[in-house]
């Protein structure tokens, strides 16, 4: 709309069209600052990292000793600790979230409680991690060992599989609370037009509405496991910290992001610099991770718009 | 007008497909519709027509249980299909809804593949066939709804690669791929250009042969050029300030718009108010 031609309506002002640029610009720094910030982290890992990379190489990704007093690094325990406790951690909880992501989009339930439930699992996303630790100190471990004790195994406590539950139960409102949304946004029309030709409610959820939402449920999962690939504290009180690899997930292991937690404090030399190369190597896992969502997203989403 | 629907009745060899008996229709304790008592005719078309607000699109989604969906909604009376109650508690909603489908306001075609839009209803009602029969359903339904031509070379492509009106052909294409004895369709031009609703007019007079078509519209043009019979509804004020919906007059459409018995339709058709 052009001013001079309109009656009524007032030519904005020479300031507020510097202002309005002034904002534009200020708005444009602030998102290529955060950007920057994301480079600036990996730039400076990257460096700190060097010593380690010349040392070392490609090897470290495969080597599978860590001793600081010989200085002999390689990461694959941790990094196999990392994946292994983070998928597991899905395997639980994205059936499990998907489950109650449908449960709260629907009205299965009067609309008062799903709201309250809603508020509380949005509750547990906001609980410490250390928190969490303790509670599977002092809570989960023990049942564990009541657990397998039936069985009449020997179980330690600390170990791959307590930290995946941990992680599980971390990255659960994450899941439903991504999904739930994504579900509860789909046009009410889809519903009603697969009800109206004779489907189920079970059918139109899972043949209908879950296909539609995918592109966010599939964000939704990837974001939590992003979370359970970086998450350090609550994982490094009860997964052992024992830099091997075994493939009884009773066994006590490690990963990336409870290594660094340890064993920061006191590194001093080339050890420094190999915890920077095992950081950076966590860095480009999440960020594979990521862009894998982003491609499984607009894969899916492609087919449909 | 009972006795001119009953002798119209009469003349058509199978029996009326819904009978509609004392219905009132409630959201809550709000009374959207009153005392509706009607019969349609088979493999006719049937409009609903009248202001907006005075249960049109209520009382057509009572025919296939759409309603059950809202939490509050809740009818007295009965809904005969074929001599059925609807709303006898034995009856199961979804069989109701697969003999009874309908096509909305707005094309909603689901995310998928045009192939599997068509392909979803028979495949969530059981079909035994394999690859080639589902093909042969998929192109059937898809002539039905004159759309085949258009779309036979991108049958692997979205739905909402279509344009608006091809979608909703797509949508009657998918209520008519389960076979279904009514199509219930709620004001399905109301969001297409002109073109688009001259085809889905001349769709429904073709399938009018092999369904019954129950149609809300609010294009009085519309009804004249594709109904058989036509039900106008109209909505009064209530002491406790609301409105309730009735239906005032029902009949052959030419007698609706040429020879109104009430001066309610007469005001309506002839444009004096709505
Ligand atoms: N889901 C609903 N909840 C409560 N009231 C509703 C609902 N749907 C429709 N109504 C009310 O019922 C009346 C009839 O609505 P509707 O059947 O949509 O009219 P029409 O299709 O003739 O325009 C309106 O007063 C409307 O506000
Ligand atoms: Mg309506």
């Amino acid at each position: 709309m052009t001013a001079s031609d309109v009656p009524n309506t007032r030519s904005r002002t020479a300031g507020e069209k510097k202002f309005d640029g002034f904002f534009v610009g200020l708005t444009t720094a602030f998102a290529i600052g955060t950007g920057l910030l994301l480079l600036a982290i990996s730039f400076i890992i990257l460096m700190a990292a060097i010593p380690a990379i010349r040392e070392f190489g490609l090897q470290f990704v495969i080597a599978s000793t860590w001793n600081p007093v010989q200085d002999a690094y390689g990461a694959l325990p941790m990094i196999y600790g990392t994946l292994v406790s983070a998928f597991i951690a899905l395997l639980i909880a994205v059936p499990l979230g998907l489950g109650v992501a449908i449960f709260l989009s629907e009205n299965f339930i009067p609309l008062k409680i799903r709201t309250v439930l809603v508020f509380m699992i949005e509750l547990l996303a906001a609980i410490p991690s250390v928190v969490y630790g303790l509670w599977g100190i002092f809570v989960l471990i023990p049942a564990m060992k009541w657990f397998f004790g039936l069985f009449g195994l020997q179980f330690i406590g600390p170990s791959m599989l307590t930290a995946a539950l941990i992680l599980s139960i971390m990255i659960l409102p994450i899941i439903i609370a991504i999904s739930r949304d994504s579900l509860a946004s789909l046009p009410p029309d889809l519903r009603q037009a697969s009800l109206g030709i004779g489907a189920t409610r079970w059918g139109t959820i899972f043949r209908v509405l879950i296909p539609a939402a995918v592109s966010g449920i599939v964000g939704g999962i990837m974001l939590a496991l992003g979370r359970a690939m970086g998450e350090t504290m609550a994982a490094t009180m009860v997964i052992g910290n024992s830099n091997q690899i075994s493939l009884s997930l009773l066994e006590p292991g490690n990963t990336i992001a409870s290594l660094l937690a340890n064993q920061f404090a006191e590194a001093k030399g080339l050890q420094v610099s190999a915890l920077m190369y095992a950081a950076f190597v966590l860095v480009i896992m999440t960020l594979v991770v990521n862009i894998l969502a982003q491609v499984i997203v607009s894969n899916v989403k492609a087919k449909y718009d | 007008m009972v006795e001119q629907v009953a002798a119209q009745t009469n003349q058509t060899k199978t029996s009326t497909v819904f009978k509609i008996e004392d219905c009132d229709i409630y959201y809550g304790s709000y009374k959207a519709v009153r005392d509706v008592s009607m019969e349609i005719p088979p493999n006719q078309i049937t409009s609903f027509i009248g202001p907006s607000g005075c249960g049109k699109s209520t009382i057509l989604r009572c025919l296939n249980r759409l309603n059950d969906l809202i939490e509050i909604f809740h009818l007295t009376g009965k809904i005969l299909y074929h001599g059925q109650n609807l709303y006898d508690s034995d009856i199961d909603p979804v069989e109701v809804r697969r003999r009874i489908g309908m096509v909305f306001q707005r094309p909603n075609p689901f995310p998928k593949t045009i192939y599997d839009n068509i392909a979803y209803g028979p495949r969530i009602n059981g079909f035994k066939g394999d690859t080639d029969e589902m093909d042969a359903l998929v192109e059937r339904s898809l002539k039905r709804a004159v759309l085949w031509d258009e779309v036979k070379d991108k049958l692997q492509e979205s739905g909402f690669s279509l344009s608006g009106g091809q979608q909703q052909r797509l949508c009657i294409a998918r209520a008519v791929a389960v076979d279904p004895e009514v199509v219930l369709m709620d004001e399905p031009c109301s969001a297409l250009d002109p073109i688009s609703t001259l085809k889905i007019e001349e769709l429904m007079m073709e399938l009018r042969e092999k369904y019954t078509i129950v149609i809300v519209t609010h294009n009085m043009q519309q009804a004249t050029r594709v109904a058989d019979k036509t039900a106008f509804f109209n909505a009064v004020p209530t002491e406790s300030g609301g409105k309730v919906g009735y239906l005032a007059e029902f009949n052959d459409t030419q007698e609706i718009f040429g020879n109104p018995k009430e001066t309610a339709t007469r005001d309506y058709v002839t444009g004096r108010f709505g």
